[in-house]
């Protein structure tokens, strides 16, 4: 697609990174040779679409291109070669949905059919409430979970038409789920039950091992959330 | 099957947390400053000697591209970069390593550091693991807070600093020029080798890039001893994997096992089979989707490692096994792998940005059936145009899955353009 028809129409006159994030800005710079400014540019373009409700105005690319001492166009060159920068508006929350082949096998078709019957969009849409963006997007590494989406940040996992629904319903009312599988299930363990792992014995100190094994069944871990 | 004794990952479903205090308790951060005592090039010779191939895909011996780096470190500095930009269709094991063991990566990123004499590491993690990078970026502070990473780190006498760079979603940052190009913060196109990164990488100084699961599983190579790790697997072939199982199966899981298990095995044991039963399986697609489909009479006795794979004409790739029992219309499956390679063309060579294209077209009649016979022959002709005649193995990795359908499932296209040209007739 050509460039032109993938930035927005309409522009803000003005962009400035807050004062919070000039901070961040120092500190990302602090990661890579001094001479080395534009290795920040992602980095800073990511700071800079999260500042600007998930997209990137023009005027941003001339910010980010000033702070990482860059030719703007060169900027505009990275922010249009990676999927992740959106140079038009987005709604509040922006579904990512996996259409490819592990996602596709496990129904990602019926994810998508159940967005498209509750608001009316295809990928590349906003809802006409504007609160809701599709994009389908080529595979977000979670295969063994699949099929999923990613909602602005975090990813949701095991879905079928149901929890994607039920998952649309709670987002509308801004009651926004824990991250992870909607059908409660850890990481990418197998279900019902674990195949292995079950007897976790630390090879020099079985003692320390069994203090720190836990029952999968009963744990959660920290960074799984459930619904 | 792999004894729970002998796995590497033991917190890989994140049942325990993912902090320093537990990783510690499961033996990572034990002694480090042992292993780096060592020195430079015995840690190079214990990895070589533990069979150690490259986990990202193209299984090249980790011992063996470590000893690339430069032996003295000149007016340039060396880097070692780490790739998570883990986005090969079927494949997330890099993720679990990321959020439940990240201790067990970093540790790894210091001794690999200090092994090939780098003072400074990067790990490029793909930008869609927002949550992901959170954690590995918690693990990497509590790290330096507690003299783990940094100067001296961990008391062993060597300057180690380690940083989190995002991409910002581009399939083809998982090749490991475009790696750099992207962490020098350009588009993400592969460079021309040589030279190669152990050359000429990052900042044009001496790099090596390495997958995560690889650079992970060193130290407890290094506790444990490079001749219990060789003792895994099959000559050649040796160690421990984690494989990822998804598609048609009953129960889609991670899961780390003994290289050169049986493939037959690994599904039955682990992911509760496929739906239906064996006899319900109609293809795999065993190493991610790059890698060329096995049909079932293969998959029946094939064994899950590099050399088994490659025997067979496919490859153990990232070990993304993907299942498709006998309800999946194969020729789809492929095609919208093939516009999976189109969408993430870098569009640097011209076989590859024309040739994916093509070829996605192509498949795309042949879900239908709209074509002529002769056409499956110039379809795999053109694969073999595209394939080899690019800077990067992108190409390869659009034109293999196609040459697999056809070798293996030549009847069924040609069935269906049967099918197709009936049904025009009868109009």
């Amino acid at each position: 697609m050509s460039i032109s028809r993938r930035i927005a129409d309409e522009q803000p006159d003005h962009f400035a990174f807050s004062a919070e994030n000039k901070k961040l800005i120092k500190a990302i710079m602090a990661k890579y040779p001094k001479e080395r400014k534009a290795s920040a540019v992602l980095p800073l373009l990511d700071l800079a679409q999260r500042q600007h409700d998930n997209w990137l105005p023009m005027k941003a690319i001339e910010a980010v291109a000033e702070a990482c001492d860059m030719p703007e166009i060169r900027v505009l060159e990275v922010a249009s070669f990676y999927t992740m920068f959106n140079l038009k508006p987005v709604g509040k929350y922006f579904i990512q949905a996996c259409g490819t082949t592990p996602c596709w096998l496990r129904g990602s078709n019926e994810v998508m059919r159940c967005i498209k019957d509750k608001l009316g969009i295809s990928s590349g849409q906003t809802s006409a409430c504007g609160k809701f963006s599709l994009l389908e997007v080529e595979c977000l590494g979670a295969c063994v979970n699949a099929p999923m989406v990613q909602i602005n940040d975090d990813y949701y996992e095991d879905l079928d038409y149901m929890s994607m629904s039920v998952l649309i319903d709670r987002l509308d009312a801004d009651d926004v789920p824990a991250a992870g599988s909607l059908r409660g299930r850890q990481g990418s363990q197998p279900e019902p039950a674990p195949t292995s792992l079950t007897n976790v014995v630390d090879f020099k100190d079985a003692s320390t091992a069994k203090k720190t094994k836990s029952s999968p069944k009963t744990t959660k871990g920290k960074g799984d959330g459930h619904a | 099957m792999l004894s729970d004794k002998d796995r590497i990952f033991t917190n890989i479903y994140g049942w325990q947390g993912a902090d320093l205090t537990a990783a510690k308790e499961r033996g990572d951060w034990d002694n480090t400053k042992a292993l780096i005592k060592l020195g430079h090039d015995e840690v190079v010779e214990k990895v070589k000697a533990s069979g150690l191939r490259g986990r990202g895909g193209a299984g090249f011996p980790t011992g063996l591209k470590w000893s690339f780096m430069p032996k003295e470190v000149k007016d340039r500095p060396h880097y070692l970069v780490v790739n998570a930009d883990e986005s090969e269709p079927g494949t997330c094991k890099d993720r679990d390593i990321i959020r439940h063991e990240p201790h067990k990566l970093i540790e790894g990123c210091l001794i690999a550091g200090f092994a090939m004499r780098a003072n400074a590491g990067y790990i490029y993690i793909r930008g869609e693991f927002v949550n992901e990078a959170r954690a590995l970026q918690n693990a990497i502070d509590e790290a330096y807070e507690a003299g783990l990473l940094g100067k001296n780190a961990a008391k062993s006498g060597w300057d180690f600093d380690l940083y989190l760079h995002r991409g910002a979603g581009a399939y083809i940052c998982g090749e490991e020029t475009a790696l750099i190009e992207s962490l020098e913060g350009k588009k993400g196109q592969p460079r021309l080798k040589p030279p190669f990164p152990a050359g000429s990488g990052l900042y044009g100084c001496p790099t090596t890039v390495n997958n995560v699961e690889t650079i992970a599983v060193v130290p407890t190579i290094l506790r444990r001893g490079a001749s219990w790790f060789s003792g895994l697997g099959r000559e050649g072939n040796s160690g421990s994997k984690l494989f990822c199982i998804s598609g048609h199966v009953n129960n889609p899981c991670n899961v780390e096992e003994e290289m050169g298990i049986p493939l037959k095995e690994l599904i039955e044991k682990h992911a509760g089979g496929i739906r239906g039963g064996w006899d319900n399986l109609l293809a795999v697609i065993p190493g991610g989707s790059s890698t060329p489909l096995l049909p079932k009479s293969i998959c029946d006795t094939v064994l899950m490692d590099f050399d088994s794979l490659k025997a067979e004409g496919t490859g153990l790739g990232t070990a993304g096994v993907i299942v498709m029992d006998k309800s999946t219309d194969i020729i789809k499956a492929i095609a919208r792998i093939s516009y999976f390679y189109k969408h993430e063309s870098c569009g640097q060579c011209t076989p590859c940005r024309e040739g994916t294209g093509w070829m996605y077209r192509m498949m795309d009649r042949l879900v239908k059936g709209d074509a002529d016979i002769e056409e499956i022959d110039t379809l795999h002709d053109v694969t073999k145009q595209v394939e080899g005649h690019t800077i990067c193995a992108l190409g390869d990795a659009a034109a293999w899955p196609i040459q697999g359908l056809i070798r293996h499932f030549r009847p069924e296209i040609e069935k269906r353009i049967t099918a197709w040209r009936a049904a025009a007739v009868a109009e």
